[in-house]
């Protein structure tokens, strides 16, 4: 993607977001870019799952008949047929309802799995699948703590199917359809810094309506998709045992021993060798 | 090679040559031994069926054969085929750098059966994992292009499987050059044993702890009981004795069935060999349990003994690696071989149900819906492991393998050094 076109869109959204923003982005390209997300107010979801039809649109999948299926009864995962779904949860703060996708880690686990970069962190911060590259050993559902890549278990040519925060409308200059459709603001693109912004800015000004927790400001080391809730997380069905390391640290100190193994066991061994040559001409 | 003017004159020997080899190879081909066995009997027919499932794994998805599921994304191939099988075939590393690294002459006799066991393990567990990919054609981006994952231990794991195929036919090379006569090209391949196996040990120890390296980012879906920062400690640990009790166990059962293709000398030396292996398996398994114990206390794990789970980590610990730790002891002790071969089963049975533990049992311990392998599933492996003894078998009943190297070859490989 063209990085000048992505700035100037992701600095009117941000622009969008706030009037007057820190970093208005008329002149010239700033030095570094921000990771953009999504920010979630589950006290503003009416659940009318507008999101999940507008992404079903979007992707060529699923478009679920929210009328008539009666989906909030049950608990739902997201699908290979469906990147995001709504779930009702009954809280200490009455009915909530929460939209899930995949987080989009600062840094991921789905990525540090992929053996062939299949799963890729963008620059922009969307976690994308190239499917050219994948071979769908399905390792980045085994890493991944939210549970988000599916694999289609049915198809002799399977895919692995997850949000990946609408990159090809990014790509065209479009906001996700999922913000775009969402008719109450319960969703806000815009970069990550100005979200944390915006989310802290309603904690502190309604202190009473919200639990004081931003869920995915520290989680796993930071996630793209914040969010806001009067309920206690462990009650909208969030994990809250996942710590704040990111999972790539877990196999870092793996990695950095590799290439100290290489070097030191063959000398090792070449060593043992000649003492046991010594050993047998003495 | 001969000039433009002399390749009319040694082409017919060349096509002789060729003649005679395929001739030798066609020859070679035909079974050996009486066909109708009881072990025929029983691995045709599910290779047969194995290879039906295999061709409906294809051409319908994964979903056809086995009973994975978008939460238990890795079930019995990865978890007992690869992960399991490839802690049996340690044997390879360990026998071969007690050979040729230490010189412990007494292991000689086993290294070219346990090489060979340890190839086609590899082989064979590769093409396993050919089946489990949903995109196998694709299996060759971490190796060409520009899609290398540095950041993946499955990448390591990846390469230094191949390498390490590599490596083993390297090892075994001098064999296959015996068989066809190629003394040449024996003589070569034979210098090159000891820098392979160097380089294999290297790729043994970092790709076997690598295995638990894998499941350290599956930290919140392991139960605590399995997962620790020391997996990688405990796989590579627990893959030196799974790797000498298969060994003893392998060997057992070749004596037994191919006793007409071993030396006497070699015969004789067996019970000390199995002696000495048990030794080493008692040995890891002591290192092993003492590591185990560091990590339960240090992880404060006491709370998670009162539940199933634990259990079934109790009888994991207890009677699959302190009962076969006691046994090939005693076993040691009494020289009692029979003793050292239970233990050795007792050890090779703990070893998968702790691999299976740690990548499919105990892998999403709160799931509702605990995955279940189906038969189809354990068909499949059934299949290839049968395939795998085949090819075992052939290449035992024709190869050099079982019987010691031809006096002159031995005393040509020490004026060569």
């Amino acid at each position: 993607m063209d990085r000048r076109r992505f700035l100037r869109l992701a600095g009117a959204a941000g622009a969008a977001l706030a009037a007057g923003s820190r970093r208005a982005r008329a002149d010239g390209e700033p030095a570094e870019v921000e990771f953009i997300g999504v920010l979630v107010d589950t006290t503003r979801c009416i659940g009318c799952r507008s999101c999940e039809v507008a992404c079903g649109e979007a992707h060529g999948l699923d478009v679920p008949d929210v009328v008539n299926d009666g989906a909030l009864e049950t608990e739902r995962t997201t699908t290979t047929r469906q990147r995001t779904v709504v779930n009702r949860y009954s809280t200490d703060a009455g009915t909530v309802f929460v939209k899930r996708q995949c987080m989009h880690c600062w840094q991921p686990a789905c990525t540090a799995a992929c053996l062939t970069n299949a799963m890729y962190k963008t620059h922009e911060g969307p976690v994308i699948w190239r499917e050219p590259k994948c071979m769908g050993c399905r390792y980045c559902m085994v890493a991944c703590p939210f549970e988000v890549p599916r694999f289609e278990y049915d198809s002799p040519v399977p895919r692995i199917e997850k949000c990946t925060l609408c990159w090809d409308r990014l790509e065209r200059g479009h906001i996700p359809a999922c913000v775009k459709a969402c008719p109450v603001d319960t969703l806000m693109f815009g970069s990550k810094r100005d979200l944390l912004e915006i989310a802290r800015v309603r904690i502190y000004n309604h202190p009473e309506h919200y639990v004081h927790k931003i869920y995915g400001e520290h989680e796993v080391g930071g996630t793209g998709w914040l969010y806001l809730s009067a309920a206690p997380f462990e009650q909208l069905g969030f994990p809250s045992d996942l710590g704040t390391t990111p999972y790539p640290e877990f196999t870092r100190e793996f990695l950095y021993s590799v290439p100290v193994v290489f070097l030191a066991v063959p000398t090792l061994l070449a060593g043992l060798h000649r003492l046991s040559r010594d050993r047998e001409n003495s | 090679m001969p000039g433009g003017g002399e390749l009319s004159t040694a082409r017919p020997v060349w096509i002789e040559e060729a003649r005679h080899f395929f001739r030798f190879i066609i020859a070679e081909l035909k079974p050996r031994r009486p066909f109708v066995t009881p072990f025929n009997l029983i691995s045709i027919p599910v290779m047969v069926v194995g290879a039906m499932l295999i061709v409906i794994r294809f051409a319908r998805g994964l979903g056809s054969v086995t009973n994975l599921t978008q939460e238990s994304p890795w079930g019995f191939w990865i978890g007992f085929d690869v992960v399991t099988g490839v802690a049996f075939a340690g044997g390879a590393y360990l026998v071969t750098f007690a050979v040729y690294v230490m010189r412990t002459e007494r292991y000689r006799p086993i290294v070219r059966a346990t090489v060979l066991n340890g190839l086609l393990a590899y082989v064979f567990y590769a093409g396993a994992l050919l089946l489990d990919l949903g995109r196998p054609w694709k299996i060759v981006n971490p190796i060409i292009g520009n899609s290398f994952g540095y950041n993946s231990i499955l990448f390591l794991v990846a390469w230094h499987f191949m390498l390490y195929m590599i490596a083993e036919f390297i090892e075994f090379s001098p064999v296959v050059a015996e068989w066809l006569g190629w003394r040449r090209a024996r003589r070569i391949l034979h210098k090159l044993t000891l820098a392979t196996v160097i380089f294999g040990v290297t790729l043994s120890t970092l790709h076997q702890s690598g295995l638990g390296a894998m499941f350290l980012l599956a930290k919140s879906k392991i139960h605590p009981l399995w997962y620790s920062e020391f997996l990688p400690v405990l796989f590579l640990v627990s893959s030196v004795f799974a790797g000498l009790a298969m060994v003893i166990f392998e060997g057992t059962i070749s004596h037994r069935v191919f006793r007409d293709r071993i030396d006497r000398a070699h015969h004789a030396a067996f019970d000390e060999i199995v002696i000495g292996l048990a030794r080493g398996a008692a040995v890891t398994l002591f290192l092993y349990l003492f590591f185990k114990a560091v990590v339960f206390v240090h992880g404060k794990h006491w709370v998670h003994l009162a539940d199933k789970w634990g259990w079934w980590y109790l009888l994991e610990v207890v009677v699959f690696v302190l009962a076969p730790c006691l046994i090939f002891i005693r076993g040691v002790r009494l020289r009692e071989l029979g003793l050292i071969r239970a233990a050795a089963v007792v050890t090779l049975a703990g070893v998968a149900l702790n691999r299976l533990n740690v990548s499919v049992i105990a892998f999403n311990w709160r799931s509702a819906n605990p995955y279940v392998p189906s038969w189809m599933e354990l068909v499949i492996t059934a299949a290839v492991i049968f395939a795998e003894i085949w090819v075992f078998r052939w290449v035992v009943t024709r190869m050099p393998v079982l019987q010691s190297t031809p006096l002159r070859l031995v005393e040509e490989d020490h004026r060569a050094a």
